[in-house]
């Protein structure tokens, strides 16, 4: 689950890692407010989206007077930011984080993760900040170092010196790192974190170290026992779709496909898109109806699956194990029947009772396509996708 | 011969007298498998599906010589239950639930690494030996005793390749699924030294998906010390860069583990790759003719 840069942010604060000044406003005359509160003669207005490449898409914007503030929030606030990284997707923007701006000395990188090779929460850092760390890795990757923590040991102050003395910085201000960095493995363990970006973390004129930036984004498993950070969720910023999909405990991906896939199994359905496209179609999504393929979840997937108009045909393939397939095959035909389906419906039913279940399919009033097996299943709805 | 789990396996269940529980104990039970009794705190003592119930794995290992555990409990909870099966003893501890938090299970691997237990899962179907053992909750009907090794990230998609290699006639030595998880037990490389040194398994399957690396390490592995055949399919080709796919660890980060990059590591390490779900089982009876 992610959360904005002034949530992350204030959540840096209280585990003593330097974020500089600012405040969230939720209009241009509150962003006003908190220019004054601040005080000094010049601030930065950031769009709050969840994506980054903010800068670039016009989503950060210096101010040199409190008008400046009032009219960068006003364009900002109640439109919407498309940055590099939201590809075709343009994300809200519901408020504005405006902050004292900082004197930049060096922009450097650090973020925090769970490396699953090595099993270790694992930091990353770089003196290539304010860039595209990727970029980074791919062309230049002795630029980039990382430390492991033992679980046992926890944070260590040497592994602090490492890696600040790899950043180029010099002793009073490695020393700063050190805490900086104790500060953002106590919050990762603390908060049950699985991401966190500083990008750039800066080493300021003054001497000091602050996140210009903050990504913070929380193990969605662990959200259980976080309960405030739960609480932050944005749904603005979410997929819609798939927002709504989790509120029926489906997973749905959209994709840009025509060829709908209802499948039990993330696995199973991840084959199945790939099957849809090595027979010469696109999927539209993927979605994992889970292990109750249930009329009730199948009816859910329906609806979400032809909510847009660009679904041609859709396959549904079902493993039956626990559950029965002609009790699937039933949960279908009424689920298409109640949603009102009108393009081809492919099914592909295998496991327990699959013959009763495809008998079931053939013989309804309603326009279902049994397949014989898989790669009958994807040429089929390929087929049919490419006549409508 | 079979690994990990076969008909001298005695099998407790954690998480027993829940709804999860009850359900797929029953049908292990129906298919063989030797369950000696369950754990649910508090209600040590009482009898369900005519097993004993015991308030720790400890209590449970004392009385019944319990040598493996199956795991329902809630995620809350679950790695805390694993952690008690590793302190009583038990050897084969099988984590059926989903969504476990990451920092737990960083906890748990802490542990194992220094254990002689050992885990398989979680998010995981669990494991089969066909004719002797099943535990978890794949379908038993669809398995056939025989000589196919499989090794699985994905539920359902193992049951495919169950099912490919039961029509073909092969039947399967034992299948483990690994689970959907980033931080998990046993990985493919591990359960492929197994299915190497397993006097009834002739040919392996190979189930993985985008996310991770583990199957670029497994194709190192397999080049180096494996001499029975390979059959590998990796789900995931159409999957978009950044999004979790269902499963917790199913995720291509920072341009990472995509599906491509794990056919061409295991292509490059001469291992036979399929692109279709459909042609696990033809692939194998290729190769084994």
């Amino acid at each position: 689950m992610n959360v904005h840069e002034y949530q992350a942010k204030e959540i840096f604060a209280r585990f003593g890692v330097p974020a500089g000044e600012g405040k969230v406003a939720r209009s241009a005359d509150e962003a006003v407010e908190v220019a004054k509160l601040l005080g000094g003669e010049k601030w930065v207005v950031k769009a709050q989206v969840h994506a980054g490449g903010r800068g670039k898409a016009g989503g950060v914007k210096i101010c040199d007077s409190v008008d400046e503030v009032k009219k960068a929030a006003d364009g900002m606030i109640g439109g919407e930011l498309k940055t590099k990284q939201t590809g075709d997707v343009a994300l809200p923007i519901h408020s504005v984080y405006v902050e004292k701006p900082a004197d930049i000395e060096s922009e450097l990188y650090l973020s925090v993760l769970v490396d699953r090779a090595t099993r270790r929460v694992t930091f990353i850092a770089s003196p290539e900040g304010g860039m595209d760390i990727e970029e980074v890795a791919e062309n230049t990757p002795e630029k980039i170092t990382q430390v492991a923590i033992h679980p046992a040991a926890g944070f260590q102050a040497y592994q602090g010196r490492e890696l600040g003395f790899f950043l180029g910085l010099d002793k009073k201000q490695v020393g700063e790192f050190v805490k900086v960095m104790k500060g953002l493995y106590d919050m990762f363990m603390a908060t049950d974190a699985s991401l966190v970006e500083i990008n750039p973390l800066v080493t300021t004129k003054q001497g000091g170290l602050m996140a210009l930036d903050g990504k913070l984004d929380f193990d969605d498993n662990a959200l259980f026992r976080q309960k405030e950070f739960a609480a932050m969720r944005d749904i603005t910023q979410e997929n819609e779709r798939e927002a709504k999909a989790a509120e029926f405990d489906l997973n749905y991906i959209q994709l840009d496909g025509n060829i709908g896939c209802m499948v039990n199994g993330a696995g199973l359905a991840m084959g199945t898109m790939d099957l849809v496209k090595l027979h010469g179609g696109e999927p539209a999504n993927f979605l994992d109806v889970g292990g109750g393929a249930t009329t009730e979840r199948v009816t859910e997937a329906f609806k979400l699956i032809t909510a847009g108009d660009g679904v041609k045909a859709i396959l549904v393939n079902i493993f039956g194990g626990i559950v029965r397939c002609d009790l699937i095959a039933e949960g279908i035909i009424t689920a298409a029947k109640d949603v009102g389906i009108t393009v081809p419906v492919v099914v592909r039913l295998e496991g327990t009772n699959a013959e009763a279940g495809r008998k079931l399919l053939d013989e309804c009033d309603f326009d279902l396509i049994a397949a014989q097996d898989l790669t009958d299943a994807a040429k089929k709805v390929v087929a049919e996708a490419k006549k409508g | 011969m079979s690994i990990l789990v076969n008909n001298d396996t005695k099998l407790i269940v954690q998480g027993f007298t829940g709804s999860q529980g009850t359900f797929h104990s029953e049908q292990c039970i129906a298919y063989g498998t030797n369950i000696v009794g369950g754990v649910t705190p508090g209600r040590g003592g009482e009898t369900h599906l005519d097993k004993p119930v015991f308030n720790t794995c400890a209590d449970a290992v004392a009385e019944t010589g319990a040598n493996a555990s199956m795991i329902y409990v809630p995620a809350p909870f679950a790695a805390d239950a694993i952690l008690e099966a590793e302190a009583a003893g038990i050897k084969v501890i099988i984590c059926i639930t989903e969504h476990i938090p990451v920092l737990d299970m960083l906890k748990v691997r802490a542990v194992l690494d220094n254990s002689e237990s050992v885990l398989i899962g979680p998010n995981c179907p669990g494991v089969i030996t066909p004719g002797e053992c099943k535990i978890g909750i794949m379908p038993a009907h669809i398995h056939k005793q025989g000589k196919i090794g499989i090794v699985s990230r994905s539920g359902t998609l193992t049951y495919e390749a169950v099912f490919q290699t039961t029509a073909i006639g092969y039947g399967q030595s034992t299948c483990v699924g690994i689970g959907g998880d980033p931080i998990h037990g046993l990985d493919f490389i591990d359960v492929l030294e197994m299915f190497e040194n397993d006097p009834q398994t002739e040919g392996v399957v190979m189930v993985g998906e985008i996310g991770g690396t583990a199957e670029e390490e497994a194709a190192e592995y397999i080049k180096a010390n494996m001499k029975k055949p390979v059959v590998a399919y990796i789900a995931g080709v159409t999957a978009p860069a950044g999004k979790r796919m269902g499963h917790a660890g199913a995720i291509i980060s920072g341009g990472k583990g995509t599906a491509d990059d794990k056919f061409a590591a295991l292509e490059s390490a001469g291992v036979a790759t399929v692109r279709s779900t459909a042609e696990i089982g033809s692939k194998m009876e290729e190769i084994l003719g």
